[in-house]
């Protein structure tokens, strides 16, 4: 494959033009455009399009078909949340705004194919159109006939059409049960470090020189690329962190060569940015607030939704979440050892019993009924508590909050199972404004 | 060949190359009609007498072509249409009814669409979006009212026919083949469809009223006749070809590809794997790019490199483009199901062995947190590399998400060979793939 892009159909320049547009990509686009042929030539009824997010899918097809002036439509599966929105947005853009208009109420495919069928003829098409559909995997949830005729819209509409399915997915995971027309499926490779570094290092800063930049994105991918490799991703973590960056040169401290001590000064940074605005714990105009900050205040300032996650709640509802939650983690077998004063003395070992050798915190929370629940619960709590209404009460609502989830709805008031949703730091946290040490109680931390 | 200038030819060469992807994409993207298809001879007479017995003499028949995909069925009715329709009266008498089962998806639209297609709409006027039952009694009265010496015969065509047997009660079904059984309008059902086990899926009357006449298309093509497809397809007509020189050189280039060992190899591997015509045409098509200006004929290794692209595994692809911490994630798993013998895991336990091998092998290099990890397990879940056990049932519990069971879709040996191409994959971690226990 020839670096330029290159092919007899299209006018050179513009080619040229297109081609400055997408660095790194040329190769695919070349493949594309081979593909897609001359614009008068038939191309393939379908065509599959597959590569992990942000490797320039979209970005390839609508600016290739976008500056070649070709005749196309693209709709988005996320928005189209009903295929008549779908048929719609491909007829507007297809054969103009008074087609839309043609199709029924609530249009099957059988309308679709009609009108198209109609409309072909009135705008014959001297060029090949396209319809390009974004994030197709989102196909196969929608009407199942919808897939198998769109990869072969071609020989439906008998028009010269080709239909490019975009995704992240592989085509195996579409295919239907009865088969279907089979597209030809091209891979888009994802971009090495080189590629990423060559991309990000285009959007300089005004007031600095390339060159520093270009060393910022050095080292951001020095941190960032074993994570992650979505080059949105990255490019928005380079632009909230620059300034930070640049801080030591606008205060003097630094010349600009000096890209050790600039190391020094980011890394840390960079790190804490990876467990906060990484994971949208901090939003990334509170990261921004963050740096523009003096430093004194900084480890506490900065408060992510994790930290709010801690709900104030009544007495007894604490106990009985830490019941349901030693119910949940603990086998049934050991509440005789936990919650009766005379059990005699029985070690981890006794009791351990073959499939129990794995933690239950690697397994996840069981079930339990709740009669268990009480009982741990009157253990727990040191003063006698009646099982008034207000304590059945909390119960269902702790289970509105989301911190215990109901099973198996069928029965509501006898013996209904609950299972405990809260993790371990949670109950932790719980447990000491209570003075309970629940670790103690815990069977797998025995 | 490449070499040979073609300074005497009347055509330059940017054109004869547009024409040849002109006539060539037609051919393999367009499913141009061939003269007359190839292997099926006798499935083609039967076809064709039992279509002239409909339309010439006014018999009802029903038929199903029965064959995988990419087999030529509608090929093979084109053709066998095509032929019928060219002879004298047929084209002026004979009515045609063109159903799908993928666009005609209940029997009040494959009703409208009859209707419309037999072009009684006029007559019914705004009957035509009546009630479901007056237009089916209306289509019924004007079909009967025929007879076979005197109505037109209509020709109906099912394709997906496996689709119709869906639908509610089978009534379309019932109806057509109702006509086709009692002496009324000379009508023919045919339908395509590539489901070997159709006539079970019929209600008992249906099926009796059907005349269990089956055309069934199986590729019966061997190697040697699969490489004359292969060079038919590619084979430029010497006779409409405005440049002869070039579809000289051509043609004679195309043989000299078929005798090539290397090419022999790769189109037997293809042959193995599927007999399909489509998949033949989608390699096809692939080499058919590769043909330009530059590289005018066709070379094995354009042949090689299109084969390539078309049998990459995709799931290697995607493995390929995962960071590092997703392809440690990725180990882990694979150690797990080789553990515990392929049973359902949960974020935790990939974590928990994720952490294990940071502690004993690795130099901290990649010390990160559960939420970072759980970040790039929940990419993994959206590339469908893994797959929640019961993803109903946990939307509905609400599970934790770390505790939420999935499973690894991904075989042994396609983890070890993206292992083999992933980019600067640091040794420890191969090692740790490599390695049985953890």
């Amino acid at each position: 494959m020839t670096a330029s892009l290159q092919h007899p159909g299209y006018d050179p320049e513009r080619l040229l033009c297109v081609a400055e547009k997408m660095p790194c990509r040329v190769s695919q686009a070349g493949t594309l455009l081979s593909l897609m042929g001359e614009p008068a030539q038939y191309s393939y009824p379908s065509i599959f399009l597959y590569g992990h997010r942000s490797t320039g899918k979209s970005h390839v097809i609508n600016t290739l078909l976008m500056d070649l002036e070709l005749p196309h439509a693209t709709v988005s599966c996320v928005e189209c949340v009903s295929v008549g929105l779908m048929f719609e947005r491909v007829l507007l853009a297809l054969f103009g705004p008074d087609t839309s208009t043609l199709l029924p109420r609530s249009p099957s495919l059988s309308d679709f194919v009609r009108i198209y069928r109609q409309q072909a003829p009135l705008s014959p098409a001297n060029q090949t159109r396209y319809i390009v559909i974004e994030k197709a995997e989102l196909l196969r949830d929608m009407d199942s006939n919808l897939l198998p005729v769109l990869v072969r819209l071609q020989e439906l509409v008998d028009d010269n059409v080709t239909v490019i399915l975009l995704s992240e997915i592989v085509w195996d995971r579409f295919r239907p049960n009865t088969g279907c027309f089979e597209p030809l499926i091209l891979y888009f490779p994802d971009y090495s470090k080189g590629d990423l570094q060559q991309i990000l290092s285009q959007d300089i800063h005004p007031s600095y020189s390339p060159e520093l930049y270009s060393a910022f994105i050095n080292i951001l991918l020095g941190v960032f690329y074993s994570v992650c490799r979505d080059l949105r991703e990255l490019r928005h973590l380079a632009a909230l962190n620059f300034s930070k960056f640049c801080e030591p040169l606008k205060e003097g401290k630094v010349k600009e060569s000096d890209t050790h001590k600039l190391w020094r000064n980011i890394e840390p940074h960079l790190k804490k940015a990876m467990q906060t605005v990484y994971l949208r714990d901090v939003s990334s105009v509170q990261w921004e607030q963050q740096l523009q900050q003096t430093e004194e205040k900084e480890c506490a300032a900065l408060k992510g939704l994790s930290a709010h996650a801690h709900v104030e709640l009544p007495y007894y509802s604490k106990f009985l979440l830490i019941a349901a939650y030693l119910a949940s983690y603990n086998p049934a077998r050991t509440d005789r050892r936990f919650f009766l004063k005379h059990h005699g003395k029985i070690k981890k070992t006794n009791f351990l019993k073959k499939h129990e050798k794995t933690s239950n915190h690697l397994l996840g929370p069981k079930p339990f009924p709740l009669d268990r629940l009480l009982a741990i619960f009157y253990s727990v709590v040191d003063s006698r508590v009646a099982p008034s209404a207000s304590v059945f009460s909390q119960i269902s609502s702790l289970v509105t909050l989301q911190l215990l989830t109901q099973l198996g709805h069928d029965d509501q008031l006898d013996a209904p199972k609950y299972k405990c949703a809260v993790a371990l730091d949670f109950i932790r946290a719980i447990s000491r404004t209570v003075n309970f040490d629940i670790v103690k109680y815990l069977y797998d931390f025995l | 060949m490449s070499k040979r200038k073609l300074k005497d030819s009347p055509m330059p060469i940017g054109e004869c190359i547009s024409q040849v992807q002109t006539l060539l994409r037609e051919r393999l993207c367009h499913q141009q009609l061939p003269q007359r298809p190839e292997g099926v001879d006798s499935q083609h007479k039967h076809l064709m007498e039992l279509l002239k017995r409909t339309a010439v003499h006014g018999e009802s028949n029903s038929v199903l072509i029965i064959g995988p995909r990419g087999t030529g069925k509608t090929q093979l009715l084109r053709c066998v249409l095509a032929e019928l329709l060219a002879e004298e009266d047929v084209d002026k008498t004979l009515l045609q009814v063109h159903l799908n089962g993928l666009l005609q998806t209940d029997d009040r639209i494959a009703l409208k669409e009859i209707t419309r297609q037999l072009s009684l709409e006029n007559v019914v006027g705004d009957q035509v979006f009546g009630s479901f039952a007056e237009n089916l009694a209306f289509l019924l009265e004007a079909l009967k009212k025929g007879d076979r010496s005197s109505s037109r015969p209509v020709l109906f065509i099912l394709d997906e026919f496996d689709l119709f047997a869906h639908h509610k009660n089978q009534t379309l079904l019932y109806n057509l083949l109702d006509v086709s059984q009692s002496a009324q309008t000379p009508v023919a059902v045919v339908g395509l469809t590539c489901r070997l086990d159709v006539l079970e899926l019929l209600e008992k009357r249906v099926k009796s009223r059907f005349s269990h006449r089956q055309i069934h298309l199986l590729p019966s093509l061997s190697f040697s006749q699969y490489l004359q497809a292969v060079q038919a397809q590619l084979h430029l007509p010497d006779t409409t070809f405005p440049d002869t020189t070039f579809c000289y050189d051509w043609n004679a280039s195309l043989k000299a590809l078929c005798e090539d060992k290397s090419v022999e190899a790769v189109l037997l591997r293809h042959f193995n794997s599927t007999k399909d015509f489509r998949s033949l045409h989608r390699l096809l098509m692939a080499i058919l790019c590769r043909v330009s200006v530059n590289n005018p004929t066709i070379k094995p290794a354009d042949l090689l490199d299109a084969s390539r692209l078309l049998s990459a595994d995709a799931m290697t692809n995607v493995l390929h483009g995962l960071s590092i911490l997703e392809l440690c994630l990725v180990i882990a798993m694979k150690h797990l199901n080789d553990i515990y013998d392929g049973e359902p895991f949960n974020l935790q336990m990939v974590y928990n062995e994720f952490k294990r091998f940071l502690q004993r092998k690795s130099n901290s290099l990649y010390n990160f947190e559960l939420p970072v990890v759980m970040k790039a397990f929940e990419h993994l879940q959206q590339l469908e590399v893994v797959r929640p056990v019961d993803a109903a049932a946990a939307v509905a519990a609400r599970a934790q998400r770390e505790y939420q069971l999935v499973r690894l879709m991904l075989d042994h040996s396609q983890i070890m060979e993206a292992l083999q191409k992933y980019p600067q994959c640091p040794t420890d971690v191969k090692q740790w793939a490599a390695s049985a226990f953890g």
